[in-house]
């Protein structure tokens, strides 16, 4: 007898359960359809393009002014306190000893000031740096929340408010090209401008670079700077072997670039 | 049906309905629409303010600077790269204080690109910041918007740029082409015709830095029959930018 009030209980039990989860489950779903209905008109005004953004890099034609690292901060409000970069100029200095070095003071936004003798330099030049925008990327595959992702267009974004801040994506970038944002304490990197491109602008970086060091486009149109670019130049990426397969393409490239 | 196998599947669907519930609830909304992530993220981005209005507008009002500006040595660099972020500048204009660009007067602001430094690519227009007019404004001469040099440099560097530049900021700076290479006038207008002279000899250098030349006393000298011997000068040293400890 006890046994059966007992069996009786728990199917009870169960019961209870069911209905009060599904009851509990239907009524925020039903609000939440609400807000998903309500956000869908709101979203469409974006509309993915199929595209395949990325960016060529003259390695040549650098000047290291630095105009690009200052129109990015003040463009993307990087923090400046610390030093935080979205992307960054590097100075590479060959010397005759056989010594390489590699300084970016400021992130280059300064412009550099001579500080090896002429006569002991091998040769000198700049490097501009920012995120790849992999197609294999690395920090998009290690994020635990989906927070950072590649948009149709291939540009590598992170959302910021739900981003959990747990750095795995800054470990995971072969080219140092996140940060964690003092602020927000999420991951922070280099868009593209993608608010700019949007509007259809050039990215800041690219806007005011005065030599065509940067140079913006579309990678699969025929006819582009950017195509024209690829046809004139050999290009080499950063780290290749990674198989990261970066977006960010450089033509003469020095082979003691890293 | 057994009593076991309807409880299990009172189970599974309790299962299904709290993976589904839980779902709808935990993944925020958005997700999936473009691809492995919030939909609306992209929105907060796109929504971001911009700081850059792009070189485009600038021409709306001031045409005359940019035909200027388009035609001149500077066309390839971009208002706001010198005047700094004017998107204030453009949007104020429809209220009633106009928010001006700060615009470089300064003799810095030109030299961030114009000073020169081994790193810079050949070819590039660099000064000395230090010889070059000192004090004085760059604007004072150069018109920013079309900062020709006040005198035509030379004749050749026309068509030998890279060379002139590289030239102009070496230990040979002062020596004239025509030093070196016997030019015809043809050359300037037919230039593959009429090809200049291209040193033949170790003479040529030496007629300067030999021992006991006549040249002044601050050219470095070497002994022409041990230095260098068996090879032309220029196979060591690249005459338009000598190298030496
Ligand atoms: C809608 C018209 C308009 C547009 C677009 C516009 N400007 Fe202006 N700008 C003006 C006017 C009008 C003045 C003159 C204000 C005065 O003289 O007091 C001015 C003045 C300036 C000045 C002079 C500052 C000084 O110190 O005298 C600069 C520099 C300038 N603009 C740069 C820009 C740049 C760069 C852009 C493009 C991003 C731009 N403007 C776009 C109308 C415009
Ligand atoms: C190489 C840097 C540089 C670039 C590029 C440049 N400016 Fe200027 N601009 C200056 C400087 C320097 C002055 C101050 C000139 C003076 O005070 O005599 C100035 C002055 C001005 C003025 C006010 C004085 C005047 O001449 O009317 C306007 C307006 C202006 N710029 C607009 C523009 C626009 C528009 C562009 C792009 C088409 C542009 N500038 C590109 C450096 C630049
Ligand atoms: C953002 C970088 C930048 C700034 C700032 C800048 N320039 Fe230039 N300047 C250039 C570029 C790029 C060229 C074209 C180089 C070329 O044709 O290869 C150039 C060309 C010149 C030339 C022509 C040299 C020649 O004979 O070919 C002069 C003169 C000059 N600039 C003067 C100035 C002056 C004066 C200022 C300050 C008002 C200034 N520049 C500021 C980038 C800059
Ligand atoms: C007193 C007038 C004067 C002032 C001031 C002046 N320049 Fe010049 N600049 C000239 C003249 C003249 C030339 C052409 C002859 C030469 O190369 O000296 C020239 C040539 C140049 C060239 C071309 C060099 C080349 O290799 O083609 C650049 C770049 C230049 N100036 C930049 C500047 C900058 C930057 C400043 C300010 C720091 C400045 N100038 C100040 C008169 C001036
Ligand atoms: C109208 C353009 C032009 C001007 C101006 C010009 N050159 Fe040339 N120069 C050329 C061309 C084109 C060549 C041939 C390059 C080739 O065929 O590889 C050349 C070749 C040369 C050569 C190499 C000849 C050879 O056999 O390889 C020298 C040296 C030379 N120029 C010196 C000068 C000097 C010095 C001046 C100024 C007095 C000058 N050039 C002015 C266009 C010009
Ligand atoms: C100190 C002497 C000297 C002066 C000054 C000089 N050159 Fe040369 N130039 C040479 C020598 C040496 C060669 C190499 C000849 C060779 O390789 O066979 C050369 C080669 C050239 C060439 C052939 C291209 C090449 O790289 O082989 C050109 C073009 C040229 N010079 C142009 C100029 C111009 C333009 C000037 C003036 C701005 C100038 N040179 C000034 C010594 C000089
Ligand atoms: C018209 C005279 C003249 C001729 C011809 C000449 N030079 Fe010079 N050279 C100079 C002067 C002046 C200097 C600068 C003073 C110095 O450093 O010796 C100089 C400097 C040098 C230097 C030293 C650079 C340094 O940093 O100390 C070397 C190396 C040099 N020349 C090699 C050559 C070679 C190679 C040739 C032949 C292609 C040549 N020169 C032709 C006048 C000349
Ligand atoms: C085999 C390569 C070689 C050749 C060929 C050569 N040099 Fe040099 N030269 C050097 C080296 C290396 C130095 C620097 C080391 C030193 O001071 O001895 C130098 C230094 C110099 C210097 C600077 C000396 C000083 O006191 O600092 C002058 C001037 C010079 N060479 C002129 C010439 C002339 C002129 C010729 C042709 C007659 C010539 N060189 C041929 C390798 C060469």
């Amino acid at each position: 007898m006890s046994n059966i009030k007992r069996e009786f209980d728990r199917r009870k039990f169960i019961k209870g359960c069911l209905l009060g989860g599904v009851g509990l489950g239907i009524l925020p779903t039903l609000s939440k359809m609400h807000e998903v209905l309500g956000s869908t008109e709101k979203l469409a005004e974006y509309v993915p393009e199929i595209r395949s953004y990325g960016m060529g890099i003259n390695v040549k034609a650098c000047i290291g002014c630095g105009k690009c690292v200052n129109a990015c901060e003040q463009e993307n409000n990087v923090p400046k306190d610390p030093m935080y970069y979205r992307t960054w100029v590097e100075r590479y200095t060959l010397l005759l000893s056989g010594e390489t070095i590699v300084e970016s003071p400021f992130g280059g936004s300064r412009g550099f000031t001579d500080t090896h003798q002429e006569s002991k330099i091998l040769k000198s030049f700049f490097v501009p740096k920012l995120c790849n925008h992999c197609k294999n990327a690395p920090c998009v595959q290690v994020c635990p929340v989906g927070a950072t992702f590649t948009t149709s267009e291939g540009v590598v974004l992170v959302d910021k408010d739900y981003c959990i801040g747990c750095s795995y994506c800054l470990q995971a970038c072969p080219y140092g090209a996140r940060f964690m944002n003092p602020i927000t304490h999420t991951a922070d990197k280099c868009t593209f401008c993608y608010h700019r491109l949007s509007r259809g602008l050039l990215p800041a970086c690219v806007e005011v670079c005065p030599t065509k060091a940067r140079i913006f486009g579309d990678t699969k149109l025929r006819s582009s700077q950017l195509t024209r670019f690829f046809r004139q130049n050999e290009i080499q990426v950063l780290k290749g072997g990674l198989n990261t397969d970066p977006q960010v393409f450089y033509a003469r490239l020095d082979g003691e670039v890293r | 049906m057994p009593g076991q196998v309807k409880r299990l599947l009172i189970f599974v669907v309790i299962i299904c309905v709290l993976f589904v519930v839980s779902r709808v609830l935990l993944v925020p909304e958005g997700f999936g629409k473009y691809g492995h992530y919030r939909a609306t993220a992209i929105d907060t981005i796109i929504a971001l303010p911009i700081n850059y209005a792009g070189h485009i507008v600038c021409n709306d009002c001031h045409d005359d600077i940019a035909e200027t500006k388009d035609a001149s040595y500077h066309q390839g660099v971009n208002c706001e790269s010198c005047h700094g972020p004017s998107n204030d500048h453009v949007q104020s204009l429809e209220e009633d204080e106009i928010i001006l660009p700060s615009a470089p007067r300064d003799r810095n602001q030109c030299s961030i690109c114009h000073a020169y430094s081994p790193a810079k690519a050949t070819g590039f227009p660099q000064i000395d910041v230090v010889t070059h007019n000192p004090v004085k404004p760059c604007i004072s001469c150069h018109d920013p918007h079309a900062p020709d040099p006040p005198s035509v440099i030379g004749g050749c560097i026309a068509c030998h740029r890279g060379i002139t530049r590289t030239k102009a900021l070496s230990a040979h700076s002062n020596i004239e082409c025509n030093e070196c290479h016997t030019t015809q006038d043809e050359h300037m207008v037919n230039p593959r015709a009429f090809r200049p002279d291209k040193p033949r000899s170790r003479d040529l250098c030496g007629k300067c830095h030999a021992k006991g030349a006549t040249s002044e006393t601050f050219t470095k000298k070497v002994d022409m029959t041990e230095h260098g011997v068996g090879y032309l000068c220029w196979q060591c040293h690249f005459p338009h930018h000598p190298e030496a400890n």
